[in-house]
């Protein structure tokens, strides 16, 4: 079978499985993997975080001893300018939407939807400002303007801690929370009924144990509703990121049609959103059935009483008696 | 001129031959040996399993089988389950519902998978389909309650309705009154699902009137004091799911339970038990020597009390339990219970860091010694051993199915902190039947390579936070030779594998991968070389192409089709086609 490689392959590993694995591929298939190629990817790639060393492999390079050196315990090593706080979404940090109206844990935001431009990926809204990650300036544009690095960094962040004793575990995750979505592998009527179970069980001793709690979430507009688990958020901060990369392809299917790309085509979307006022809001419904807006109350407070969430346009959510402000501040 | 030995019988003949033959790989088979054997046999088959919606239309499986009584079908990916695959998705039944309703009146049975079913669509075969006798919606979503309310009002000669583990919009429980006075043809109803109440008293007098009524499984909302009556109005019940089975200990309660429980002489199946309190487990002693399969999964009763349960189940064949049976309940069961086929261990709290049960790899040891007709496995614990993984192995070749799910990613054996490879690569070797495999722990590349060479029959592979190149997924893909379903989460697999082994693909229901390495420009080439594959980009971050080639996609979505592209698509979902250009629904 022969499957020429048009595009310019860029390893992710480094040289010894890299030969390995060509010359596997080689001998049983004549893909044209161009050898000069691989060679110079490697040792670019060797020197930087796009590593997969694990323990028990052969390559002299990895670091001994047990722990996974993946994407994020390369980081915890280095330090190269590359942070980005792992449960952040990358692309809202250009957008700056609804990073920066946030204020503190709690307090009013409003957060606009439309995927912001993909230059500013790795300044979370604090604006470190692109820089390129070290050993790789040949691929500077390249590596640097993709964000796939981060939902993989999501949950090596977090894993690399599992080999180590409990006290290490990554301070920004509490210890009975599930951070990693779908893991372990339970369905969620199995989740739903055994979170019940245990919020009766007196026993349960504030334990969160199955913990989770999908609330619905409609947004104004899109064809159909997500649900969404509140206990995988620590704050306000996390569920909006979520929510804003959750639904801001709707945005991007209403305003853009196929002659919109790139960077530029996103940003006509915004400005779209812009002109037409449509700004968002993130309500909820309480307890009570009241529609409130999301962000007045304590975190836990909130996770206690919301029963669905619902995106609406700004326009409608007056009545809610927010005084909502133009974030585009730029 | 000559003609061919087979047209020599006539057709009444050879399709009353073809009768005898319900399977459908072996009725493929007939329809391949020549013109008229296609076509006697296209129109008398009865039964069409579907396996991917999305693989063929419905069009053209009408076009082909004119005279189908029975139709399965199947939707999402697997690790939908786990909530990896985005709402909105796909998997809508509609389509096929509205076309099979004007082309199959004679329709009596659906079951569904994983597939996003209406209230409208509930209402069109309850209303197209006289004949309609058999409903099972697994894992499905999207209906509410009025649905079945059509269900139960029109569907004359139903004979059973399973909900199982679907995602009802539960309204009310008034659906269930909608059943008709003189409806009796009831066999199966499992509503275990549904959170409302329904009405008891439609629901005796509907269990009162239906005499060949089998298969009972009711919902949490129903208390335990209601059992009784029930289990009285139906003796001859063969499989029972409980409600919640909690109350005030009441000796009367418990003596009229355990009388009825003794009543049932068929009763060969146990499941419900919700917030199951020790006090009125032992209702059911009576019955525990015909049991063959007991479901506990959502009884948090501790391990004394499932020892004395299941030690009295000389004849259980497939158990269902929380892992408070912890190692010494396994011990017992692996004693008493000699006929057992089936294991399932599942985990009361698997958010917690520390472990809140004393079961280990142990039990599982255990169970695959003292219980010799053990092949399927599924089993979620703490912590395991390469040895610990030899000696199942070696204990139980017959192994069909194995199912380990360690709690914690990336954990290493304990014991030496090594890899899991070798354990996992005694457990392919060893059991060389084996169809379905679920990995976890901490995997090199190497555990692959086993795979590869000896896991001659799997079918089904499912792997998580795993290996450490592409090697890896090339061991499998060029290895596996019977592999059908492969889905794959948070590993570094990337293009090379994949693109060297396309081919692969097509001899496969599908391939997913999430959290992976596979670059955008990878499935685009894909999507362009091989015609016969949807390739579909899921991603939430916005089009794949306003970011570079070489970015990994989030999650894709690999199947063979012969029906092209689907038109269903979310805005998060691109299929890579042969122009290469992004397709939006």
């Amino acid at each position: 079978m022969s499957i020429p490689l048009e595009h310019n392959y860029i390893g992710l590993t480094e040289t010894s499985p890299m030969e390995r694995s060509s010359d596997m591929l080689s001998s049983s298939t004549s893909s044209t993997l161009s050898t000069e190629d691989e060679k110079s990817s490697a040792l670019n790639l060797m020197e930087t975080e796009l590593r997969l060393g694990l323990p028990g492999s052969e390559s002299p390079e990895r670091k001994p001893g047990p722990g996974v050196s993946l994407f994020g315990k390369d980081l915890e090593d280095r330090n190269n300018g590359y942070s980005l706080s792992p449960l952040k979404n990358p692309v809202s940090g250009a957008k700056r939407g609804f990073s920066d109206a946030i204020d503190g844990s709690s307090g009013k935001w409003v957060f606009s939807l439309g995927n912001g431009s993909e230059v500013d990926l790795f300044s979370p809204g604090g604006g470190n400002g692109g820089k390129p990650l070290g050993g790789l300036e040949g691929k500077h544009n390249t590596q640097n303007s993709c964000p796939s690095a981060t939902p993989n960094m999501k949950e090596a962040a977090s894993v690399p801690q599992s080999l180590k004793p409990v006290q290490e575990k990554k301070p920004q995750v509490p210890a009975a929370k599930a951070q990693v979505v779908g893991w372990p592998p339970i369905r969620s009527f199995r989740k739903n009924t055994m979170t019940s179970n245990l919020a009766k069980n007196s026993d349960a001793e504030g334990k969160t144990g199955f913990g989770c709690l999908y609330v619905k979430v409609s947004m104004d507009g899109a064809p159909y509703l997500r649900k969404v688990d509140l206990k995988i958020y620590n704050n306000y901060k996390e569920i909006s990121s979520a929510l804003e990369k959750m639904f801001s392809c709707f945005t991007i299917g209403q305003c853009s049609s196929h002659g919109l790309r790139g960077r530029d085509g996103l940003n006509e979307s915004r400005l779209k959103d812009l002109l037409h006022g449509s700004e968002y809001v993130l309500t909820y419904e309480d307890k009570d059935g009241d529609w409130m807006l999301v962000g007045d109350v304590p975190w836990e407070m909130f996770t206690d009483s919301c029963r669905r969430l619902r995106i609406m346009k700004g326009s409608e959510a007056i009545g809610l008696g927010l005084s909502y402000y133009n974030i585009h501040s730029e | 001129m000559q003609k061919m030995a087979g047209s020599s019988f006539p057709e009444e003949v050879l399709e009353h031959v073809f009768s005898f033959i319900q399977d459908g790989k072996d009725r493929n088979v007939i329809s391949l040996v020549c013109k008229s054997w296609y076509e006697i046999e296209r129109w008398s088959r009865r039964r069409v399993f579907v396996g991917n919606c999305y693989a063929i239309s419905p069009r053209m499986v009408i076009r082909r089988f004119p005279e189908v009584r029975s139709v399965e079908l199947k939707g999402k990916p697997h690790f939908a389950d786990f909530s990896l695959v985005p709402d909105g998705w796909g998997g809508y039944v509609g389509p096929w519902i509205a076309a099979m309703a004007a082309a199959y009146p004679w329709l009596e049975e659906i079951r569904l998978k994983r597939m996003v079913v209406t209230d409208e669509g509930l209402e069109l075969i309850s209303k197209s389909f006289k004949n309609f006798k058999v409903l099972v919606l697994s894992s499905c979503e999207g209906f509410s309650t009025v649905g079945l309310a059509a269900i139960a009002a029109n569907c004359r000669n139903l004979r059973e309705l399973d909900l199982r583990e679907s995602e009802v919009e539960d309204l009310s429980g008034h659906w269930l009154s909608h059943f008709p006075d003189n409806y009796t043809s009831l066999v199966s109803l499992n509503i275990s699902c549904l959170t409302s109440e329904v009405s008891f008293s439609a629901l005796e007098r509907l269990v009162g009137r239906c005499p060949n009524l089998r298969t009972l499984r009711l919902n949490r909302a129903v208390p335990l004091d209601r059992l009784a009556n029930l289990l009285r109005r139906a003796p001859q019940l063969v499989e029972f799911g409980t409600g919640v089975y909690a109350s005030e200990l009441r000796p009367d309660v418990f003596s009229n339970l355990s009388g009825a429980f003794s009543g049932c002489k068929e009763l060969k199946g146990l499941s419900g038990f919700w917030d199951a309190v020790p006090v009125y487990v032992p209702a059911v002693y009576p019955i525990c020597s015909r049991l063959t399969s007991l479901n506990l999964s959502y009884a948090t009763i501790q391990s004394p009390d499932l020892i004395k349960l299941v030690s009295q189940c000389q004849n259980l064949q497939r158990l269902w339990v929380l892992d408070y049976i912890e190692d010494t309940g396994l011990d017992a069961l692996a004693a008493s219970c000699k006929d057992l086929r089936e294991l399932r261990v599942f985990p009361s709290d698997p958010y917690e860091a520390e472990p809140n049960v004393s079961l280990s790899e142990q039990g599982l040891v255990s169970v695959s010694a003292g219980c010799p007709k053990l092949q399927s496995v599924l089993y979620f614990c703490r912590q395991m051993s390469n040895a610990a993984l030899r000696t199942i192995a070696r204990n139980r070749p017959n192994m069909t199915r194995f199912r380990l799910c360690i709690i914690e990613p990336r954990t290493p054996d304990y014991v030496t902190l090594q890899p899991l490879d070798a354990g996992f690569g005694a457990i392919v070797e060893h059991c060389k039947d084996l169809q379905r495999l679920s990995l976890s722990g901490l995997l090199t590349d190497r555990v692959f390579e086993y795979i590869g060479t000896f896991a001659k029959k799997l079918e089904m592979l499912s792997v998580a936070f795993a290996g450490e190149s592409d090697l890896g997924l090339h061991h499998v893909l060029s290895g596996c030779e019977n592999l059908r379903k492969l889905e794959i989460r948070d590993c570094p697999f990337g293009d090379k594998a994949l693109l060297a082994n396309a081919a692969k693909l097509e001899t496969m229901r599908s391939l997913w991968m999430s959290s992976c390495c596979v670059s955008f420009g990878a499935c685009k080439l894909l999507g362009q070389k091989m015609p016969r594959l949807n390739v579909e980009v899921i991603d939430e971050r916005g089009p794949p192409d306003s970011r570079p080639e070489s970015c990994h996609v989030e999650k894709l979505y690999i199947y063979r089709t012969v029906a092209g592209p689907r038109f269903d698509m979310p805005p998060f979902v691109w299929t890579m086609d042969e122009d290469s250009e992004l397709r939006l629904s």
